[in-house]
């Protein structure tokens, strides 16, 4: 059955121009939302991009944003959920797990309960939750009685230099039972500091500070958000920019991590020489803007720092050396019997895991489940190129390493292509514009595929046309409950290899 | 399988950059703004009212390296008053030094005279430093990692980042402190033996940058202990921490940036 039918009572809309007023948005009773949400959930192609509550003054207005993969468009209904009221909602996440961080995150806020869920545990004690009563230190860890076992903290700060976050094991001797991962630590407050901000240059810069590592992924995103409440369109010739950024970005992280999983397993050829490769990558991209992150590059309207011809040069040739010495990095990965040996059957999430929990982006395409938005929800200069997915079925660490290997080179082949199509119809692209007016009492929302994959920003603005509510949805937000599940019955002293494999992050989750 | 290690090993050569010194990074850069005064009220109210993290008061005209983001707003609305230069050393001793006012120096001062005592001493030969992200958006703790990579190569002076405070001399902070990480933070310091460095790296970690005015941070911290260095950027550049580390430790010398280049 197709969401034609599942989804009528939905408002369709297509994500290139995913702008609706609030007042189409469907307003449904949460029994017919839930029905709907339940059954449309079976469908493989379905999933939640974003379910969120805004307060006002009748109380709080709940609305859900669902993916459809096959029709590539996006549907939105909503409940309310009157001021005072008490009323307890039947939990979707007892259905479907991958529910689990909306209604824990809403629960949070709003102290809004649901009946039957199964892990209604805080999810980044956010600064204005509801609940003060607890704090971070008395989290509810889940707890095994038993002789054999033992427990395991790690975190909130770590070995390397990396971000804060708390693993609690459960061991059975040198095998992990089950682990809890507890986040929140690097809570800033982001959602917040859009919605209290008119400046649409700090709206960009503090996208961009989301996750540092996703800066043009998420800057993009805004940009797209922007320009979709502005009813703006850009030319051409800046969307395939974009999309070059947004490549560039993808192949130095995933070389990276390419590095950072020989790091881990004691392997320093590689950690080297993916370390120096990395490096051509992001100084070209400081080459261009001045950041190695590619901060301040991605703009709503335009941008400070167009390509030329002979950036577009030395990038391509960079690329090219980094394609023949990655390719030999590949070659001898592939071919070390003790190489595979750490990360093969190591770390599996199953495909039907992966469904279950709403896994996203490369972790999802390395479980053999296709999720990406490039293919199914393009915009930009992604909706003229066809765009098929690299799939790899066997969900260990094996998997997400190959899904890089993989990656780096089709996005060094899809640059080729985007600089090709940028000599071809180069336009003017204008500086960039924050003072357009905004379409008032609107929701708009924007999607892209980062390297981690999909990032999701929903913006609703008020009746002047300000910001009223700004959601963020990073990839690891989903994520986070697949590494959960994939350490189980590994030992312990596998897990920085399972934890490499994912490398989510914690700032883009807790936001 | 030994003939896959030798080509990667072939191609790869010899990374590590001999005189870090030596390295000017691409005009494109953003490192030390350079504001060429008179700069008119007009134009510095409108360029105060843009600046995203409020780092530009209009009157005087000042920039604030430390809350700074390198956004270059500022300097594309006003190209003839604000420049931002290719100069990447801007870690100092004291916070005032990163408040920048018309005609400022080409150099970021650097004053010896608020080293303490123990640190040449001490720490002159070797370093040993533990991170702490307390809010980080990971951008600045990449770029630590990238300094001891395999074309910095910091570790070549006898510094390096370590797992256990118990085995550290000082901590690096990165990230505006939140609130939820501000106990962690504060019993990782406490673990390392005294005498310790406390060290801050990023816009965000001086000030609060971006995140300054958000309720979710506690930065009670800072006010509690003494800051060795401040190390600006969005992110650091790993040359920008060499430099600052190096020249807190004595080994660099602050000079003006056109003797310098």
């Amino acid at each position: 059955m197709r969401t034609e039918t599942i989804l009528n009572r939905w408002l369709k809309v297509d994500p290139r121009s995913g702008r609706v007023p609030l007042k189409e948005i469907p307003r449904l009773a949460y029994s017919e939302w839930y029905d709907d949400l339940c059954q449309c959930l079976h469908e493989e192609s379905c999933h939640v991009a974003s379910y969120f509550g805004v307060p006002g003054p009748e109380g709080l207005w709940l609305i859900c944003l669902v993916m459809d993969d096959l029709e590539g468009s996006v549907r939105i209904a909503s409940y309310r959920y009157g001021r005072g009221e008490q009323r307890v909602l039947p939990s979707v996440t007892a259905v479907h797990p991958a529910m689990h961080v909306f209604e824990r995150e809403i629960t949070e806020n709003f102290g809004v309960s649901f009946a039957d869920s199964p892990w209604n545990k805080p999810l980044r004690y956010a600064h204005d939750r509801a609940d003060w009563l607890h704090t971070m230190n008395d989290y509810p860890f889940y707890t095994i009685e038993g002789e054999a076992l033992h427990e395991v903290n790690v975190g909130p700060i770590h070995a390397g230099i990396i971000e804060p976050g708390c693993f609690r094991f459960i061991c059975n001797g040198e095998q992990i039972v089950h682990l809890e991962i507890m986040l929140g630590y690097q809570h800033r407050g982001v959602e917040r500091l859009m919605r209290e901000t008119e400046n649409r240059l700090r709206q960009a810069v503090l996208c961009e500070s989301i996750a540092g590592d996703s800066a043009v992924a998420h800057g993009t995103t805004y940009a797209l958000l922007a320009e979709t409440l502005s009813g703006q369109t850009v030319p051409e010739t800046l969307e395939i920019e974009r999309a070059i950024a947004l490549e560039l970005e993808r192949i130095a992280i995933h070389i990276a991590d390419t590095g950072a999983l020989c790091t881990d397993i004691g392997y320093q050829l590689g950690q080297v020489a993916c370390e120096a490769l990395r490096t051509i990558v992001i100084n070209t991209t400081q080459a261009w803007c001045g950041n190695r992150f590619g901060k301040g590059l991605i703009r709503p309207g335009g941008t400070y720092y167009p390509l030329t011809e002979s950036l577009n040069e030395r990038m391509l040739q960079n690329l090219e050396e980094v394609r023949r010495r990655f390719a030999e990095v590949t070659a001898d990965l592939l071919d070390s019997a003790s190489v595979l040996a750490r990360f093969e059957d190591c770390g599996v999430l199953t495909c039907s895991q992966a469904l279950r929990i709403g896994a996203v982006g490369m972790v999802a395409r390395a479980s053999g489940l296709k999720r990406d938005v490039r293919a199914t929800h393009p915009t930009g200069a992604y909706r003229t190129m066809s765009h098929e997915p690299i799939l790899v079925t066997e969900g260990d660490v094996f998997s997400r390493l190959k899904i890089r290997l993989e990656e780096v080179m089709q996005s060094i082949d899809y640059v080729r292509t985007f600089v090709g199509r940028w000599n071809e119809g180069r336009e003017e692209v204008a500086r960039p514009d924050y003072t357009s007016p905004w379409a008032p009492s609107s929701l708009a929302f924007a999607c892209q595929e980062g390297w981690r994959g999909e990032i999701v920003h929903v913006g609703m603005t008020d009746e002047q046309g300000r910001l009223a509510a700004y959601k963020i949805q990073d990839p690891s937000l989903h994520n986070w409950m697949g590494l959960a599940l994939a350490v189980r019955r590994e030992g312990i002293s596998d897990f920085p290899i399972c934890n490499k494999s994912f490398n989510l992050s914690y700032c883009g989750h807790d936001l | 399988m030994l003939i896959s290690k030798w080509k990667v090993w072939r191609s790869h050569g010899r990374q590590f950059i001999p005189d870090l010194q030596g390295v000017r990074l691409p005009e494109t850069f953003r490192g030390r703004p350079q504001i060429e005064g008179p700069v008119p009220k007009l134009l510095a109210e409108e360029l105060a009212q843009w600046c995203p993290v409020g780092a530009l008061t209009a009157e005087p005209f000042t920039l604030d390296l430390g809350r700074c983001v390198f956004c270059n707003e500022c300097a594309m609305r006003a190209p003839q008053h604000i420049t931002f230069t290719s100069d990447y050393r801007l870690a100092t001793t004291h916070r005032d030094a990163l408040i920048l006012r018309e005609g400022n120096p080409d150099f970021i001062a650097f004053d010896e005279d608020q080293v303490r005592d123990c640190i040449h001493r001490l720490f002159g030969r070797a370093l040993k430093l533990r991170e702490v992200s307390a809010g980080g958006d990971n951008s600045t703790e990449m770029e630590l990692n990238a300094s001891m990579n395999v074309n910095f190569d910091f570790s070549r002076f006898g510094i390096d980042f370590v797992a256990s405070p118990r085995h550290a001399d000082g901590v690096v902070m990165t990230g505006p402190l939140t609130e939820n990480m501000a106990r962690a933070l504060e019993i990782c310091y406490n673990s390392v033996p005294a005498p310790r460095l406390l060290i801050l790296a990023g816009s965000d970690a001086i000030s609060g940058g971006l995140f300054a005015e958000s309720p979710a941070l506690d930065r009670r911290f800072l006010d509690r202990y003494r800051v060795d260095l401040y190390i600006p950027g969005n992110p650091v550049h790993p040359l920008t921490f060499i430099d600052g580390i190096m020249t807190l430790l004595g080994h660099y010398e602050r000079t003006p940036w056109s003797e310098f280049q």
